[in-house]
């Protein structure tokens, strides 16, 4: 018997004395030194005192230690970087552009976080404005359903092996083919191209999931640059050019200066929009007209007859008639878009522009943009040779047909049976979960990049944060595969240095970093003389629907846009601008078709489009749609996205038809109920203004033009020395601001409802996501809510005619084809502010600057504040939404360490049960303020902006120190004053501090062209 | 001294002694329970149980467990508050004003309408605490001395008038019965035969003796509080109602609003004391010192408080009209004919139209007809102030923010909750504590008054002019008393 080896602890087990036998079985030794320790007479027992020592340093002891303060790591940097101050914060220029819209930014980063962006003011193009999407993509840096590291087959596998891996399997693999949104990096391309001549049978695919191909094709191949600054009539057919459409940021700068009027500038352009669903830029027309998507190429070629002059249409319409000799009167001076797809009537619009003389002037070929450069054909072709297996290799590049192409389903049944798949996506999505590998992209914003939105004007990004996950920059790995080893930001300066010269290059290149922006690089190439022939396009144009089908038509919301974000809550939150809804997408009806089949909102309808794919969604009475038409939004049905995306709505992109290899987003669709109800998440559930002018205001241009001083109304309050303005009248003690006095003018003409702002604010302040059940509660958190209200057709006028109760009803329906206005609300900052008076503990207060403060750790929570707001602004934490694990999906954000770090380190996160509201960004006043002090002087106007502000496109929202007689502020109220300025329900003598200006509308008569 | 006329009818009927009403009223206290009251006492607990868990959710996830928005920030937390408090008028307004008043009817009511005050302002605060965002903060609503530095209350916000007029209106409450219960817990206690019950009631007797001074202190006593607690009635819902009318809100911003509340609050108070009354004084057995004269009495108040109520109603909508404000006719026009109309209905139907049979003398005096009829009132009180707050918070200035209201199951659970902890804490009360004040209602008796003066229904003064078919019925015989009119 083999004797099994023995281990012992001490000698004293080795020696095993019975001394330690004994004591061995024991677990405590049976002495405990308390008489020795106290001196106690009594051997045998503990004495009573000694216990109760004992007992009491224990209690003490357990209690100090239960007591203490977790110690949360903060690690002070062993060696600082120059330029990095803790609690300070620092901008970097970059740029963001992922396939949709293009804004150069300013990324704001504190301790190396990059917390937020703002609009870059450098770029000549977006100038300061920034999307909704490009404001929330500093979310997504922090997303923690990017993939983290390489994978082979979803598992996570070392880097180099990937890269060696791939790099055998690309020399066998024959035709390769990287499928990429369109690309508008110079730098990128190159790599492609290096890439291309290492591989030679590579062929590189854009596609836009919103295609132009074919406004491109019409154009010669490029997509023109317009400039809406430059037209006095705009005539859009169907193109959502504030919201959507090409570069909307861009858009919506220019058309701003367009639409501003001031008593010293009484023109504005006057926008036509013939569209099908009431889209963003649609709801800011001046005269809007609905359409079917199939009667749009007639009403092209009407507009074309019109203007040219020619044969008559099947499409007759009054205003369109007005449009066209409006039109001819503003030669040079007008510009018609069309957002449709169709080569042909893309053509018809070339010519259209053309014949206006608006070439070289609104519309520039010679500086074309770049946003677009999707190729329908060229996609379609490749599809069909990944099902034929005739490609070899793919490499997809932030691109995601298996989601969002038509043909989707036909990728994903062929890729898992091609040699070699790449993806080069953030994340494990509907497309890169299928490829054999994965090569993470860096996060642009940990990235080196370049881009080129226009031919001419370049723009730099650079990273704002070392990689947060193992993963590598595409361009990189494309180098890589390539056998060429420089790192991508190398390659960039020595691209850059063709750019900017050899010769003080350094000096040239560190400025163009900062300024993230460099124009003029490029000589003006000579614009395409493409010839429209107008004639052949119209005979192709196809033949109008036969009347009776329900048609369909997909578009694209301004917040989620084509789905590529779609696990960012901030945008799935956002309310749309026209429908107010979040979380979702949803089927709009016009309201007799759902009266006319008894439908009511919520409804689940089942849609079936022309090539047999159904989806299933809540039915949404949008008013404005054409007859005879339903709309559905792409961007949602993601099943691969992220806890917060996945999901959400359903995807509507498989129901867009191929038309001759182009996509056509418009089919005709048989529609039924199926006996399900859902419930739209709506931030707004009633949408007509209710004749209340003391709300919101609105005028003709005409009106304007003849007397500025009528087109608001002032309420005025009896007195007994007359009427009087009700600021006259008070019972209180005015305060007296004896330093500045914040303020901040709102002109509703300007506000085009996009949203930014928005995203802007929640940004800023740390606004929480509560979900798509809690907005339906109507519990939604957002600080700055853009008010939208549809017209009706009834109006107080009535009260005498069909009875007071009979007419309120009535007017709480919108009109078939209402005229919109937007009215983005936060605090007024009430000088009277009745939340004030009735907080019992005195938690919300007003500052000797004139803001109106809400003290959180002093909130009992008593709402009463909130429901005394006239304005509704006040925000209540019904619940923890940083510990419930009820919100752990949609503000995840706040629940890890990873997504914390997109937090305001300057603005609290609000604890459960207390109340919060907007601030006017009163971490920036004092920022602006301090910094003012150190250089002994007093902030100079413009320094300070709060975040809404900021962001707005149109620089609809001013801000500023009502007391300094020269800020921008002062001089606009002084200005409007008596003309456009008011303020929200005067009336009730609450003095806002926030002032809007009245909206004016381009129409000569209020009706005139309700169709 | 007691006069007995022999015009009034005698306030307790059934030829009681003075022993007869010891015996009457100890004999709740002494007895074992009843299974009637055991199971009672089951239900109620069950619903204290409801309440407990509504709270703990409450407390533990937040308020967004109840069913309030962004526009709609108060429901059915201060409808239950000012319902509550509402209720606890009656019995002030029985104790303290019909004292002053020398109504020596109050005597055998007095007592479960005061302890009915005091569970139903215990309920109503319950939501001031349970409604705030972080009601562990609750006591910041006190002036207290603290170390925030220059934090205080603000004396501008009703909701801090509230926080005073809730605590004196409870503690002068809970003073003012305790001290009328003292020489009936003497009672006992000199009755008490287990040695628990001998400690526990001698101590809540306070060591009474009896003493010729003893009871002319408790008379000054009780005459001072009841002169302290006669404003207390005017003064807590005023500015109960405050919480509205000082607010912008259309609807809420009404001068009408203190009376208007006042009125309200007696007439939901009469008509919950009738409800209790009436239960208690069949299952105790009580008939004889809560007679139908008293039912009769308190619904005459309950009928003219109630139209007070209606013509404050009717005054809203006029001088919302007169006005010419249109938020301000907006708001009475959605009251009535808006998304609510029928909470509007159920409140016009319950507390204008129904209390109006009161006129009807046989409703007056129909137990039955009564206890429906304070039910009806009951709901249709609390569906006045759902109107009050819903209906105008819902439907503001800002078109744009309407939104409309539904309870979640924790609003509904707090809400029967709370008559849970009242009826717990009421079934409670009418088993350990005398429900009937016997040293008052022995002063009404006319008991030993043989040789004096009897009731005949007749005034010796006056000759009669025709004889009425019932003759006199000596105050001390054996039979019970027919009502004759």
């Amino acid at each position: 018997m083999q004797e099994s080896p023995k281990y012992w602890k001490g000698i004293e087990e080795l020696e095993s004395s019975p001394e330690f036998v004994k004591n061995a079985l024991t677990e405590f030794a049976d002495f405990l030194p308390v008489k020795e320790t106290y001196g106690s007479s009594d051997a045998a027992v503990a004495p009573r005192r000694d216990f109760l020592k004992l007992m009491g340093f224990g209690i003490a002891a357990a209690t100090l230690a239960s007591c203490e303060t977790p110690v949360r790591k903060a690690i002070p940097y062993l060696n600082k970087p120059q330029e990095v101050d803790p609690g300070i914060a620092n901008f970097y220029a970059s740029t963001y552009f992922t396939g949709q819209d293009y804004n150069s930014v300013l990324v704001k980063t504190r301790d190396g976080r990059p917390i937020k962006l703002e609009g870059n003011p450098e770029s000549p193009l977006t100038r300061g404005g920034l999307s909704a999407r490009a404001q929330a993509s500093v979310l997504s840096l922090y997303d923690g359903a990017r993939l983290q590291h390489f994978t082979i087959d979803r598992k996570k596998a070392d880097k180099n092996r990937v890269d060696s891996e791939i790099r055998t399997k690309l020399a066998q693999a024959g035709r390769i083919a990287i499928v990429s949104p369109t690309i508008i990096s110079p730098s990128t391309k190159k790599v492609i191209a290096e890439f291309a001549s290492r591989y030679p049978n590579t062929e590189h695919v854009q596609y836009d999931v919103i295609s132009a191909s074919g406004l491109l094709q019409a154009n010669g191949g490029v997509l023109p640059s317009y400039n809406f600054s430059q037209a006095n009539v705009i005539v859009s057919l169907g193109a959502d050019f504030l919201g959507t459409w090409l570069s909307p940021v861009e858009f919506a700068k220019q058309y701003a200066t367009t639409r501003k009027v001031s008593s010293d500038k009484k023109t504005m352009s006057r926008h036509y929009q013939f569209e099908t669903t009431m889209s963003l830029t649609g709801a800011n027309a001046d005269t809007r007209v609905p359409v079917k998507p199939s009667e749009m190429g007639a009403v092209t070629l009407a507009l074309y007859n019109a203007v040219v002059g020619g044969g008559s249409g099947s499409y007759k319409n009054a205003t369109l008639t007005k449009a066209a000799n409006e039109l001819k009167a503003n030669r040079g001076r007008s510009l018609v878009v069309s957002g449709s797809n169709d080569a042909n009537v893309q053509a018809l619009v070339a010519a259209i522009n053309q014949a206006l003389g608006n070439v070289g002037t609104t519309v520039d070929l010679a500086n074309p943009s770049l946003v677009r450069q999707g190729n329908d054909a060229r996609m379609t072709q490749l599809v069909n040779d990944i099902k034929n297996k005739s490609v070899g290799a793919v490499i997809f590049y932030n691109a995601n047909p298996v989601y969002d192409h038509p043909m989707g389903a036909d990728i994903a049944s062929a890729l898992p049976g091609l040699p070699l798949t790449i993806s080069l996506n953030d994340r494990l999505d509907e497309t890169g979960s299928l490829c054999k590998y994965a090569a993470p992209d860096h996060h642009y914003l940990e990235s080196w990049n370049d881009y080129e939105p226009k031919r001419g004007y370049l723009s730099l990004a650079q990273p704002a944060i070392s990689p947060l996950f193992a993963t590598r920059q595409a361009q990189e790995s494309l180098l890589t595969w390539a056998g060429n080893n420089t790192s991508y930001y190398d390659y960039l300066r020595a691209q850059w240095s063709g750019v900017l010269g050899a010769s003080g290059f350094q000096a040239a290149w560190d400025k163009a970093v900062h300024d993230g922006v460099v124009m003029g690089t490029a000589s003006p190439a000579t614009a395409p003389t493409t010839a429209v022939d107008a004639g052949s396009a119209a005979a192709a144009l196809s033949a109008p629907t036969k009347s009776g089908e329900v048609e369909l038509v997909l578009y694209e919301k301004v917040g989620i846009g084509n789905g590529s974000e779609a696990n960012n809550p901030w945008l799935q939150e956002l309310p749309d601008p026209v429908s107010k809804a979040t979380w979702g997408n949803y089927v709009c009806v016009p309201y007799d078709m759902a009266k006319a089949n008894d439908w009511e909102q919520g409804d689940v309808l089942k849609v079936t489009a022309a090539n047999g794919k159904s989806v299933e969604l809540p039915l949404l009475i949008q008013p404005g749609q054409a007859k005879g038409t339903v709309a559905i939004a792409v961007g949602y049905g993601r099943k691969q996205t992220g806890k917060v995306g996945d999901g959400v709505g359903a995807n509507v992109l498989p129901l867009a038809t191929m038309v001759g290899n182009s996509i056509v987003y418009a089919t005709t669709a048989k529609l039924d109920k199926t006996g399900a109800n859902e419930t739209i998440a709506q931030t707004q559930t009633h949408h007509t203004i209710m004749d209340r002018k003391a709300v919101v205001q609105e005028a003709t241009l005409a009106k304007y033009i003849e007397n500025p001083k009528e087109v608001t109304e002032y309420e005025k309050v009896a007195t007994p020395d007359g009427l009087e303005a009700p600021a006259r009248v008070s019972l209180w003690q005015d305060y007296e601001y004896k330093n500045h006095h914040w303020g901040m003018a709102v002109d509703l003409n300007s506000c085009i409802g996009c949203g930014s702002c928005v995203i802007g604010c929640q940004a800023e302040n740390n606004v929480a996501v509560v979900g798509k059940q809690e907005v339906i509660n109507r519990r939604e958190m957002h600080w700055m809510r853009i008010d939208r209200y549809y017209s009706s057709d009834h109006h107080r006028d009535e009260f005498e005619t069909e009875g007071k109760l009979a007419t309120y009803a009535a007017m709480e329906n919108p009109a078939e084809n209402p005229k919109v206005i937007f009215q983005p609300l936060m605090c007024q900052h009430c000088n009277h502010a009745p939340c004030e008076t009735v907080c019992p503990v005195l938690a919300t207060t007003h500052s000797s600057e004139g803001l109106n403060q809400m003290t959180y750790n002093r909130c009992v929570g008593t709402r009463y504040c909130a429901n005394n707001c006239p304005y509704k602004v006040r925000r209540f934490n019904w619940f923890s939404y940083y510990t419930n694990e009820k919100f752990e999906n949609v503000n995840g954000h706040m629940f890890t360490d990873l997504g914390r770090m997109v937090l305001n380190p300057d603005v609290t996160v609000r604890a459960r049960g207390v109340m919060e509201k907007c601030s006017l960004c009163v971490q920036r006043i004092q920022l602006g303020k301090l910094e003012a002090k150190k250089q002994k002087r007093r902030p100079k106007d413009g320094e300070i902006v709060s975040a809404c502000a900021q962001s707005c496109p149109t620089e609809a929202i001013v801000f500023g120190d009502m007391r300094d007689p020269e800020s921008r502020i002062s001089k606009l109220l002084r200005r409007e004053d008596g003309e456009r300025a008011f303020h929200v329900l005067d009336q009730i003598n609450v003095q806002p501090n926030i002032t809007y200006l009245t909206k004016i509308r381009n129409v000569e008569n209020g009706n005139e062209f309700v169709i | 001294m007691q006069h007995v006329s022999p015009v009034r009818e005698p306030l307790v009927t059934g030829g009681k002694t003075y022993h007869d009403i010891t015996q009457d009223v100890c004999r709740q206290v002494e007895a074992k329970p009843n299974i009637r009251w055991m199971a009672a006492l089951a239900v109620a607990l069950f619903f204290l149980g409801v309440f407990l868990y509504s709270v703990y959710r409450t407390l533990w996830y937040g308020i967004g467990e109840w069913g309030l928005n962004k526009t709609v920030g108060w429901a059915w937390d201060i409808t239950n508050f000012v319902w509550w408090v509402g209720i606890g008028h009656a019995g002030t307004l029985i104790s303290a004003v019909l004292l002053l008043f020398r109504q020596k009817w109050r005597s055998s009511i007095n007592r479960a309408a005061e302890a009915m005050t005091i569970f139903a302002v215990i309920c109503a605060a319950m939501f001031p605490v349970l409604h705030m965002g972080r009601p562990w903060q609750a006591y910041w609503v006190f002036p207290l001395q603290n170390t925030f530095g220059s934090l205080w209350a603000n004396f501008n916000s009703p909701l801090l008038w509230d926080v005073f007029a809730i605590s004196t209106y409870f503690s002068v409450s809970l003073v003012f019965w305790y001290i009328g219960l003292i020489p009936d817990f003497a009672t006992i206690r000199d009755r008490a035969k287990g040695p628990i019950a001998k400690v526990a009631y001698s101590m809540l007797s306070m060591n009474w003796k009896g003493s010729a001074k003893a009871w002319s202190r408790y008379e000054t006593v009780s005459l001072i509080l009841a002169g302290v607690s006669t404003p207390l009635v005017l003064s807590v819902h005023t500015i109960v109602s405050m919480d509205f009318a000082t607010s912008v809100v259309p609807g809420w911003h009404t001068t009408i609003f203190p009376p208007y509340f006042v009125a309200g609050a007696i007439f939901s108070g009469f008509a919950m004391v009738l409800t209790l009354m009436l239960i208690t004084r069949v299952v105790f057995k009580l008939e004889d010192y809560i007679t139908l004269e008293h039912i009769a009495l308190m619904n005459k108040i309950m009928m003219i408080t109630g139209s007070i109520v209606g013509v404050a109603y009717i005054t809203e909508f006029f001088i919302a009209w007169y006005s010419q404000v249109e938020f301000e006719q907006y708001a009475f026009i959605n009251r009535a004919t808006g998304p609510y109309w029928w909470a509007y209905a159920s409140m016009m139907t319950c507390n204008v139209i129904t209390p109006q049979l009161v006129w009807f003398r046989k409703v007056r005096y129909s137990i039955p007809m009564t206890f429906v009829l304070s039910i009806i009132v009951n709901i249709g009180m609390w569906f006045e102030r759902f109107v009050i707050i819903v209906t105008s918070l819902h439907r503001d200035y800002l078109p744009s923010s309407w939104a409309m209201f539904s309870p979640s199951i924790i609003d509904i659970g707090i809400y029967v909750g709370t008559m849970g902890l009242f009826f717990t804490l009421f079934l409670l009360f009418a088993k350990f504590f005398p429900v009937i004040n016997m040293a008052e209602v022995k002063t009404i008796l006319k008991y030993g008054v043989d040789n004096g003066p009897t009731y005949t229904g007749q005034d010796p003064h006056h000759a009669p002019t025709h004889h009425h078919a019932t003759p006199g019925v000596p105050a001390s015989a054996p039979v019970t008393y027919t009502k004759h009119d």
